[in-house]
């Protein structure tokens, strides 16, 4: 099969716990099947730094920091179609537990209060770390999304299903047992 | 005495490059250089970019909660995380778990250290060693794997699926399971299900030993590049069974000094704080534990995980494994077992230990039997560690007389290896960077290099942030005088120099 015909699909992860990735990686051999149908952009598996022109991009986790934001419009940008994969991209997901209390209290309990910390420590505030947001984000707070993929993380199957439908030019369709949110 | 490169005296004065984010790893991450105008490294940094505060909005849930929660931390080993909180949680209840809940929770564990060593050294690391640290970026992943040694990706697809598939049928799900609960388990094996997985174990165990030879191989045609590699010498801590064998589920805590002299043995880690303290340095999100008996993160910093605990305990209870690991041990009079790639030869012996460790709990009856929970006296405080993929993972809870949790503390695996990866990634600048033309080639040797400790940079940042290569050098009024970037393509462009 030549390159051209391959669908160029970029993956990150944001503000997530990589478990959408990994339920990804989950279609097993398939993934083999998948390579003669696909390239990867960037991506936790490439070296790829920054996304480029691609037909699908698909996010994993909110957006809790200056860098998810930056990034998320890259990939909006250059992504014809983007995917929200998993409850955190969705709705925020277990990170956003942390938006009903007050970042400052959080930073300073982490990182000064709390007991078995050396003596004289203080909250990180060097320049190359982004600034964190007040409150974790779901994307499309951000950016228009085209697809949602419920679940934390959604089985392996719906990725599978919504790919290949993709890939055949169906509208995707999960259907019964693969649309759930545990 | 502060680290060689680890601080500039002048940064100001110095081009800066980083690799943003770190690829092929678990998480997000970067890492910074500094270089004077010969290019000669002044400074260099991994950074943890993103902070979660995860301790923070544990308080006040229901401690019942927390196993399946804490999980979210990571989904590269959420099984670690699970059993971790698990075990604390076995004290909070006062339980003593049955042999069936405790032979399902190794059996689970087993399951994750199989699929997460084959994910670690087929899908993310073997593009390096495989076709060079500096090879083609284009190919220099599992895809070109996939198309140049098809068998050697498959074989590390379907290890990592069996070790997934030995997840699912005990914690119920591949990613974020339920299975383990305060006080045991909800569920043992079913016969469909033994039978299932013990038709294929044998051939785990099989491609386990090959993956071994493998690296045994590599290391043999690479001796001396692979022994210098980033080779630096640390103390190390690790869990060891009563009897000194390597137990990756329970034990004491061992710390030798990097001459191999002992620190502490077979230490109760319900009290992990009387020999280990964090520090916090301005750079970095993740804290910097040391020793406490070796005062601060300066002399007290230390390394874990497969390379550790390969070394360290006095035998694997295995025998293909331990076999393996004598031969590790005599390999060219010791040298491997000090090399930053020896993580990889160590961790590929450990995939082979486990997948011995579940053929046996296959062949034991327990793992169907009923007694599935226990009860005891309540406690107020539980501490559970565990030896995760990458090392020793902490967990530390309080509960109060509502079931709440008024208190959580993680020591997370890669943690512990925040110094231990900072060393290793500025013994590589100086071998491989000093003094030349940056290149995408050669600066992914810094990321090989990180690699080697199969860091979970999302797990690091339950505290919470993110890690994505580009390199800048900043002349001392912050005008930008060079640029490397690597495009979308993974090639690496050259901004010229602004005028
Ligand atoms: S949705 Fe669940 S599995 Fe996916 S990143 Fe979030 S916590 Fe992890």
């Amino acid at each position: 099969m030549s390159e051209k015909t391959k669908l160029r699909v970029a993956t990150t992860s944001l503000a997530g716990c990589f478990g959408c990735h990994m339920s990804f990686l989950d279609i097993d051999e398939r993934l083999l099947d998948l390579l003669e149908l696909v390239e990867f952009d960037r991506s936790p598996i490439t070296d790829i730094k920054h996304c480029g022109p691609c037909d699908l991009g698909i996010i994993e986790g909110g957006v809790c920091n200056a860098e998810n934001v930056h990034v998320l419009r890259e990939f909006r940008k250059n992504c014809k179609i983007l995917v929200a994969m998993g409850a955190c991209a969705v709705n925020g997901g277990l990170p956003a537990q942390r938006n009903h209390l007050d970042l400052r209290d959080i930073l300073e309990a982490v990182y000064e209060t709390e007991g078995g910390l050396a003596r004289g420590v203080h909250i990180p505030n060097d320049p190359e770390l982004p600034l964190p947001l007040n409150k974790v984000h779901p994307i499309h707070e951000v950016v228009k999304v085209d697809y949602f993929l419920p679940g934390c993380p959604p089985p392996a199957d719906a990725i599978w299903k919504f790919l290949t439908d993709l890939l055949a030019g169906r509208t995707p369709h999960l259907g019964h047992g693969l649309l759930h949110y545990d | 005495m502060p680290f060689e490169l680890e601080t500039a005296p002048h940064p100001e004065k110095l081009k800066r490059v980083a690799i943003e984010p770190v690829s092929r790893v678990e998480g997000h991450g970067k890492v910074t250089i500094l270089l004077d105008d010969a290019n000669k490294v002044q400074q260099v940094r991994l950074h943890i970019v993103e902070f979660r505060g995860f301790e923070k909005f544990i308080e006040g849930r229901p401690y019942w909660e927390v196993p399946v929660m804490v999980q979210r931390l990571c989904g590269i080993c959420p099984v670690s995380h699970h059993l971790a909180a698990s075990k604390a949680m076995d004290q909070i209840v006062g339980a003593t778990l049955t042999p069936t809940a405790e032979k399902i929770r190794r059996l689970m564990h087993y399951g994750q250290i199989l699929q997460s060593h084959a994910l670690h050294f087929f899908h993310l690391s073997s593009p390096d060693l495989l076709f060079g640290f500096g090879s083609d970026v284009a190919t220099r992943n599992i895809v070109g794997v996939a198309a140049a040694q098809p068998e050697i990706a498959k074989m590390g697809v379907l290890l990592r699926k069996y070790g997934q598939e030995v997840i699912r049928m005990t914690a119920g799900k591949r990613v974020h399971g339920t299975g383990s609960i305060p006080g045991g388990v909800n569920k043992s094996l079913y016969a469909e299900e033994r039978a299932a997985l013990l038709k294929d174990i044998y051939q785990m165990v099989a491609w386990s030993r090959d993956a071994v030879q493998m690296i045994k191989g590599l290391f043999e045609q690479n001796l001396e590049q692979y022994n210098a590699f980033g080779r630096f010498a640390a103390h190390g801590m690790g869990l060891v069974r009563a009897d000194g064998a390597m137990d990756l589920y329970h034990g004491g805590l061992r710390a030798r000094r990097a001459d191999g002299s002992t620190l502490f043995d077979h230490f109760d880690y319900g009290r992990y704080w009387d020999v280990i303290t964090e520090d916090v340095k301005s750079w970095s999100y993740m804290k910097f534990p040391f020793f406490n008996a070796l005062k601060n993160s300066d002399e007290g910093w230390y390394r874990v995980g497969p390379l550790t605990r390969v070394t360290q305990s006095d035998f694997i209870p295995t025998p293909l494994a331990d076999k393996e690991r004598q031969e590790f041990l005599a390999f060219d009079n010791g040298s491997a077992t000090g090399a930053t790639l020896g993580y990889h030869w160590a961790r590929m012996i450990e995939m082979l230990h486990a997948a011995e460790s579940i053929k046996d709990l296959l062949h034991d009856d327990d793992i169907s039997g009923r007694e599935l929970m226990a009860t005891g006296q309540r406690q107020e405080r539980g501490v559970g560690v565990i030896e995760a993929p990458r090392g020793t993972l902490i967990h530390h809870y309080r509960v109060d007389e509502n079931d709440q949790v008024i208190r959580a503390n993680l020591i997370v695996s890669t943690t512990h290896n925040n110094q231990a990866m900072n060393e290793a990634i500025r013994v590589v600048a100086k071998q491989y960077l000093d003094g030349k033309e940056l290149t995408e080639g050669l600066l992914n040797h810094i990321e090989v290099a990180i690699r080697c400790f199969d860091p979970c940079l999302s797990c690091a940042t339950h505290a919470l942030g993110q890690m994505p290569l580009d390199v800048e050098l900043v002349a001392a009024d912050g005008t930008t005088l060079d640029r490397v970037l690597r495009d979308m393509h993974g090639v690496c462009l050259r901004d010229s120099p602004p005028a």
